[in-house]
Formats: structure tokens, sequence, C-alpha cells
């Protein structure tokens, strides 16, 4: 159902262009009703207007709240763990979740939930490292090949294709066989097969607001191409590119966890959710509790940001159907 | 069209050799196929060899040769068990295929019918429970499917098998077959069954809310007639797109399910060469696989054109 209210509130505007809204409380006399009658016609920034929408979407705040929470969990599992990282109770061996093992313990006696709560530090921080490198390259080689055109372009985007039509994980798995295995090489190797989409998305927006007015006006005024650049066009990408950075987050922790199962990500004795995987691999009809919770884990950061994302998306364009 | 089509596989051609330089030149620095000569007491045997396959040339001159050598169907040896790497590719190719093609016509059937009755019930109980399990089948790692899927269907309850492809000798199509096949195909699948019903809810919703489909509505065409024959034909259309461009990327998706169910095909074939550094076989797999990626997408592009008169393919 779309009202006369809503189509007031949801209009999408560029930044700095007055929204409708705004135009409309400029003249005093208008009464309330004009704009539904409900709300006060005050006048909203763009972003208390994406905030609002944003909040709007339930899951999308509930997978953010969630996000933090385990953030912070695995973080400061010092403070929260039960168990010291790494105590074993060789005694005691695999049981299955109790009072005292709230997800159970490994063969080791390890309490499942502290090793859980210390291998997110490194899922987390490859996830979201991966995705923050990744928008950074793939922004600025879309918005350079969009601004400048040519044979630039070219270069730039062809050099996407390539990197498109090559097996990734493979690639992944021979890259981290040449390089090691450290968390930073992981971190790198991931994001530099990970910048493409984000360039293409990039450049195709850029193509469109290049050509709007304001741009025009800033070149007019001398603007330099980076001032225009990173003040007049990249903030009017904003959205996509972050819908893009969750989509990279949840992308690379879903392939850490991969390559960390097939044995070419992180290494023992350092732990990611993945290779808690792989060392339960194996474990069918008995401490089957070693094979649900890593990956439960995953399932449900990948969960939350996707909604997350999915928020976002709505909250900056709220047009947009997927 | 032809047209269009010829000059995508010129372009395509560049792309191809210029991947397939970097690919050898990655697989070269990364791996010495005279590593397992490093251990013989004879210090020039190793000198011999890398003389012998021409590793003291530069690297364009080694690509050359390989190249030559390559498009007249010559892929080399495994140095790991001086199989030729032509039969290797061709035999793990026939497994492969067998879990893409059942992989794809499945995934495509389920996925159409969750999107097609989720568009026309939308908002109903069905749809926000088909929606709810999308949101999971994306979310969630494929081999962490794989690993429960096991655990539930072939450990505790006998249903479906883990290993391979067929038991014991049995051959061909039957049962057998098919309770190998299950597990493996649902573990490839999950998320593109995912992801492509989500994408065919969304563009039947764009299709059933457009004119023609109010107007055969108005002149009294049935409901099944109007989804059928005028909403879903149309709603396919950008469907294919997505499936052909997912199908060519299954190619390389392979490793993780044939890891785990221990199907010998291209995946498990990258795998185990991977692990002896077995040079030819990962340059040739790289190719092969490269090139599949390229040829769905040029397909994309083309059944784009085809299916919708309205795209002029320049």
């Amino acid at each position: 159902m779309t009202t006369e209210h809503d189509i007031y509130d949801e209009s999408p505007a560029p930044l700095g262009v007055p929204t409708l809204p705004e135009r409309i409380s400029a003249d005093a006399e208008l009464p309330a009703a004009a704009t539904g009658g409900t709300r006060d016609p005050v006048p909203r920034s763009q972003w208390q207007l994406f905030r609002r929408r944003f909040f709007r979407h339930r899951l999308a705040v509930a997978g953010g709240i969630i996000l933090i929470l385990l953030i912070v969990l695995c973080f400061g599992a010092k403070y929260f763990a039960f168990y010291d990282k790494n105590h074993q109770d060789l005694l005691l061996g695999p049981v299955s979740p109790s009072k005292a093992h709230w997800f159970g313990t490994d063969q080791l006696g390890r309490d499942t939930l502290t090793e859980m709560l210390y291998a997110g530090q490194i899922s987390l921080k490859i996830g979201l490292a991966v995705a923050l490198l990744s928008t950074l390259v793939g922004t600025i080689t879309g918005a350079v090949a969009g601004y400048y055109g040519g044979w630039l372009e070219q270069l730039l985007m062809r050099l996407t294709d390539l990197f498109l039509v090559v097996p990734a994980i493979a690639i992944l798995a021979i890259a981290l066989r040449k390089f090691g295995q450290s968390d930073n090489i992981i971190i790198l190797v991931l994001a530099g097969l990970g910048w493409m989409y984000v360039a293409r998305v990039v450049r195709g927006q850029v193509l469109a607001v290049k050509e709007k007015e304001f741009v025009e006006a800033a070149d007019a005024a001398g603007a330099t191409s980076a001032r225009i650049i990173a003040r007049h066009i990249l903030p009017n990408c904003i959205g996509p590119i972050l819908v893009n950075a969750t989509l990279g987050i949840a992308a690379a922790i879903v392939t850490e966890s991969t390559l960390s199962f097939l044995g070419f990500g992180v290494q023992p004795p350092a732990t990611s959710w993945g290779n808690m995987l792989s060392a339960a691999e194996g474990n069918y009809n008995q401490n089957t509790h070693l094979l649900y919770f890593p990956g439960l884990a995953i399932l449900l950061t990948v969960l939350c940001v996707n909604f997350m994302g999915d928020g976002l998306r709505d909250a900056f364009d709220p047009q947009s159907k997927h | 069209m032809l047209n269009y089509v010829g000059r995508r596989l010129l372009y395509s051609i560049p792309v191809l050799l210029i991947a397939s330089f970097l690919l050898f030149a990655f697989v070269r620095s990364t791996f010495d196929p005279t590593a397992r000569l490093r251990a013989s007491r004879d210090k020039t045997v190793v000198a011999r060899e890398r003389h012998r396959i021409g590793l003291d040339k530069p690297l364009v001159s080694q690509y050359g040769t390989w190249l030559g050598k390559a498009v007249r169907g010559d892929l080399g040896q495994s140095t790991r068990s001086g199989e030729n790497v032509s039969a290797m590719l061709t035999r793990a190719m026939g497994t492969t295929l067998q879990l893409i093609v059942w992989g794809a016509v499945l995934s495509a059937l389920v996925a159409v019918g969750i999107g097609v009755y989720s568009a026309v019930k939308q908002y109903s109980a069905g749809d926000y429970v088909f929606t709810g399990l999308s949101y999971i089948g994306v979310a969630m790692p494929p081999f962490w499917f794989g690993l429960i899927a096991i655990e539930l269907f072939a450990v505790k309850s006998h249903l479906f098998y883990s290993l391979g492809l067929h038991s014991g000798d049995s051959r061909g199509l039957g049962l057998d077959y098919a309770r190998h096949l299950v597990l493996p195909v649902a573990t490839l699948c999950v998320q593109i069954v995912a992801s492509w019903s989500r994408f065919e809810r969304a563009s039947m919703l764009d299709v059933l809310g457009a004119d023609y489909v109010r107007t055969a509505r108005a002149k009294g065409v049935p409901q099944r007639t109007v989804v059928m024959k005028h909403a879903l034909r149309n709603a396919l259309i950008p469907l294919v797109t997505v499936m052909s461009l997912d199908i060519g990327a299954l190619f390389g998706g392979l490793i993780i399910t044939e890891q785990i169910f221990s199907i010998g095909g291209m995946g498990r074939l990258f795998f185990n060469a991977l692990l002896s550094g077995d040079v030819y076989v990962l340059e040739a797999w790289m190719v092969v696989v490269a090139a599949c990626i390229i040829g769905f997408n040029l397909l994309a592009d083309v059944l784009y054109g085809v299916l919708d008169p309205r795209i002029r393919l320049a």
C-alpha cells in the first residue's frame, strides 16, 4: 500500500538536493494535514531518513544487535568464557552438552563453547578485514574506471573480467600454499579475489552519477578530479557500496571456513570455525555436537550480516525490489 | 546474432590466453615439477630433468611450448602417476558432468516450483517458510550442509550413501546410482536452489503485476493459464541468465562436494594434484575450468538475447 505520506517520506533524492518534505516544510503556512497529518513535517536530513528506514526493518536491526553481541563475546572471550583457551581435561574426553559444558567438549576435553569464542575472533576478523579491504580496492578501481573512462576504463574492466573467469577457490588454495597461511596472508588473498564485484557495481553507479548537474557544477567551480570523486560522486554511491560490503563479509566468512575445512586456511593450533569443523569431520553418530555448533555459528553470523545488508539496501533505496 | 556470438568468441580467446598464461606462471612459480627428484643421489639429475622439460628457458617460451602441445591435445603427463593428463581430465569430466547435469536439472525444477508458489501465494505461510529456508540456504556453508546430510541420512539412517557414485560393481542408472547421487547433488545445489528460488519469486512477482497479465485476467483467462503461460514463460527469462552463470561457476565449486563424498571428478582431481604439486594436471585443470566459466558466461548473454527479443545484442 502506498499512501500519500509514504510517497513523501520514501522518495530517494541524491544528497544535497532538498527532499520533498524539506521543501514542503519550508512553507510555514502549509498545514500538517497536507503530508498525511500523522507527523509534523519537520525537515529531515538524508541521514535521518536513512536511519528511520533502517530501523523500520526489524530483521536488520535484530541482525545488527546479534552481530554486535557476537563480536563483543568473541573478542572479549577472555572475560566471558568459562574456561581458559586450550584448557584440556583429558580424563573427561568428549562429552555431550551439559550444565558444565553448554556445547560439550572435544576429544581433548576442551570446552567447545570456549573454543568457539576464540575461533570466532579469527573468523570474524578475517570476514571484516576482507570486506573492508576488497571494498576499498573495488571502490577505487570502479570509481577511477567509471570517472575517467577511455583506455584506463578498458584496462581496469578487462582486468576485472580476467579475475572473474578464474576459478576462485582453486586460486585461493594455491595462493595460500605459495605464500603461507598466516591470518594476514589469508586476508590479502581473499580480498585479492573479492574486489571485482564491488568494482563493477561502483563503476556502474559512477557512470550514472557523473552525468548529474552537481558534478558539472563542481567541475565548473574548479574542483579537482580527485575531489569530485571523493566529495561529490562517491557519497552518492554509498548505498550499493555498503550493501556489497556486507555481502563481502558473508562471502569471506564462508570462503575462509571452506578453505580451512579443506586444510588450506587457518592452521592449527590457531582455530577458526572452519577448521573446528575440519577437526570434527568423521564424528558421525557420536560427538555430533562438534559437528553442529561451529557450523551454526557460521550460519548465524552470515544470516545476521545478510539481514543487515537487506536493511541497508531498503534504507538506501526504498524503491528497490529484490 | 551469429555476428555477436562470433565476436564474443573471438574476444574470449585473448581473455582465455592471458588467463591461461597467468595461471601457468602462477602454478609454475608455486610448484616444482622436479621436486620428486631432489632426493636423488645423482646431483646432476635435477639439472638434466630441468633441461629436458625446458625449465631453464624463459617463462614465455615455456608457456609457448606448453600451449603449442596443448592445442594439439597433448597436455603432458601427470608427475605423480605418469598418466596422460588429457585422459585423466576426460574421465574426471565425465563424472563431474553427471553431478552438474543432475544438479542443474533438479535445482531448476525445485527452484522454479518454489518461486512460482511463493509468488502466487505471496505472504502466505508457505511463502514465509520458503523465504526463511532460502535465507538459511544462502547463508549456510555448503560443506557443513554436506556433513550434516551425511550424519543424518547416511550414518544415522542408512537411506543414502556417502561414498562415490556406484557401490561395488554396479553400473549405469538405477536405484544404487540414485542413492549415491542424492546427497552430493543436494550439497552442490542447496545454495543454488535457495538463490534461484528467491530470484524466480521476485521475477514472477514482477511479471504478475504487469499490464498484460491484468489484461489476460480481465478477459477471463483462468488463473492456471495466466500463471503457467503468460507469467511463468516471461519470468523464466532473467532466471535463465542467472542459471547459466551459476552453472559455469559450479565447475570450480565442485572441489568441496567431491572431497566430502569421495567422488573422483574434476574437484578431486584438482585437490589431489594440489596436494602432490602435480603441475601439468593443475595447469590443464585451470584452463579447462576457466574455459567452462567463459563459455557459460557467453551462453548467458546469448540466451538473454534469444529469449527476449526486446534486447538487442550489439
